[in-house]
């Protein structure tokens, strides 16, 4: 569904990304893991329209988006929850939502709102309270509830579970499942290697802007060399 | 002394209601496109022409040119934004400063150009019928602008709390990249949220041309205040603009009644230096950082 071949891109001279292949399946968790500093987000940015990469493409659902803007990125079904969360701290929970299909599946509004109210009810407890008040736990919920609002084929997961607590983390990889089980596929960038891997069908790992292992997350997980650089095994 | 007193407080809050609403746009383009909008006077100034001429050449009544001048303005403060101040600054908040400033002189002096700096005046019988008030006689052109004022407020409000453009131009005052990200086009937003500020000078001048007067520097008369009242409402507060309006037209009457008519405005940034002094946020500003 999503296919990026040759991608180079960085800022300004300097180079982030040195050539990426990358495929994306309907309906699959694909994990991209790699320590600070490797690219992840850069990669992420460039899904979603924010940075224009200087060679290589990216198609979605055979049409090439390099060098569409964000908001056709996003009418076009990929949502892009960023590490950050970026919701509305001086908007209730409710509007942040509603917001959520301002580009995309606005006609389905109510329903969405409530299968997302249903997935993550300490939401639901908190509709007209301002996001900003909220737990960062729960903004986290709110980032991600607002990238479903626009009912997307793509949904991007930049660092989901930083900075939540060890219980937090369970539900959070719970809810992805969730979120997958519905339909979407998921890119999901982590630096939780162990929890990504066991949530993955396929993962990628990228080091100094270009990926050096890839493949099925089952076979990720034995490998001793990943075992060795990223779980200290 | 009573007897004085009572008409200027109500005839300064006539004033204050036109301050509170040219600073209402000044305020909304503040709070959400964090830009200083020098042209806002100049707006006013050519709005105030185009009531003058719609009245002296066809003899439209200003205030059933409303429904007219306000759309238009509010395309005319759309494409200013979009097509110029926009392009022109690209993207640095400096820039945007003397943009504005320059647009402003422009506008003030091809005004001066075309128009000479004649005083002019629309003859409208009924704007100085009086009204009493609390014993106080005011007259009708500036009851009415009091009242469409105050109404234009709270209208303003309900756009931005129950509309969906209207959350949009709230999401995208602080968190832009979250705005992109839901697939919020900012500069269309930045241009309507500009286009609406507009259409509030443009309203107050339909109010203010019945009982004033128009020149190429009328602008700057209205825009010092605004600036004022925008400072001391706390920058990007629609409420605290309209009461730092209300506040600065009393203030400014008083001044004039016990200093001289001429002297009135030393009032006003009198009460704004010590506003300031005990409370630098403003009325109903947010500490800086909180």
């Amino acid at each position: 569904m999503l296919e990026i071949k040759g991608l180079k891109a960085g800022y300004g001279a300097m180079s982030v990304l040195q050539g990426i292949d990358m495929q994306i399946h309907a309906g699959e968790i694909v994990a991209l893991l790699g320590s600070n500093g490797v690219g992840k987000t850069t990669l992420n940015n460039v899904i979603s329209g924010f940075i224009v990469p200087t060679a290589g493409s990216v198609t979605f659902k055979g049409q090439r988006i390099t060098g569409l803007k964000p908001l056709e990125i996003v009418a076009l079904g990929i949502a892009h929850v960023p590490e950050g969360r970026k919701i509305f701290p001086n908007l209730s929970v409710r509007d942040n939502l509603k917001l959520g299909a301002f580009r995309r599946a606005h006609e389905r509004i109510k329903q969405n709102f409530d299968r997302i109210c249903a997935l993550f009810p300490r939401l639901k407890e908190r509709l007209d309270q301002l996001a900003g008040t909220l737990s960062g736990g729960e903004q986290q919920m709110l980032a991600i509830g607002r990238g479903m609002m626009s009912e997307p084929e793509l949904i991007i997961l930049d660092e989901p579970s930083l900075g939540l607590s060890p219980i937090m983390v369970e539900e959070m990889f719970a809810m992805i499942a969730q979120i997958n089980a519905e339909g979407a596929a998921v890119l999901l960038v982590e630096q939780n290697v162990m929890q990504s891997l066991s949530a993955a069908k396929r993962a990628y790992v990228l080091e100094q802007g270009r990926f050096v292992m890839e493949g099925e997350a089952a076979s990720l997980l034995a490998n001793p060399q990943l075992q060795q650089a990223y779980l200290g095994l | 002394m009573s007897i004085l007193i009572i008409p200027a407080i109500l005839s300064g809050m006539m004033m204050g209601a036109v301050y509170a609403l040219v600073a209402l746009g000044l305020t909304l383009i503040y709070g959400v496109l964090h830009i200083i909008n020098f042209t806002h006077g100049s707006l006013l100034m050519l709005a105030l022409y185009v009531v003058y001429f719609l009245n002296f050449h066809l003899g439209l009544d200003p205030y059933w040119v409303i429904p007219f001048v306000l759309p238009l303005f509010f395309v005319v403060g759309y494409c200013l934004q979009r097509g110029l101040i926009a392009p022109m600054s690209g993207g640095s908040e400096q820039n945007v400063l003397l943009i504005t400033l320059a647009i402003s002189l422009m506008i003030d002096n091809l005004a001066l150009y075309f128009w000479t700096s004649n005083t002019r005046s629309v003859d409208i019988a009924y704007a100085y019928d009086t009204v009493e008030i609390f014993g106080a006689l005011l007259p009708f052109g500036r009851v009415v602008a009091f009242v469409v004022a105050l109404a234009a407020a709270p209208l303003v409000w309900a756009f931005m709390a129950f509309t969906r453009t209207g959350s949009a131009i709230r999401a995208v005052a602080i968190e832009k990249r979250g705005a992109e990200l839901v697939g919020i086009d900012v500069n269309h937003t930045y241009a309507i949220c500009f286009g609406i500020g507009t259409a509030c000078v443009a309203l107050a001048a339909c109010l203010l041309l019945p009982t004033f007067y128009v020149t190429p520097q009328v602008g700057y008369t209205f825009v010092l205040v605004a600036f004022t009242t925008v400072v001391l409402g706390g920058m990007g507060s629609l409420p605290g603009a309209l009461l730092a309006g209300l506040l600065l037209g009393i203030i400014e009457s008083l001044c004039g009644l016990f200093l001289g008519e001429s002297l009135g405005q030393i009032g006003i940034f009198l009460a704004f230096i010590l506003i300031l002094f005990f409370k630098p946020s403003g009325l109903f500003g947010k500490r800086a950082g909180a």
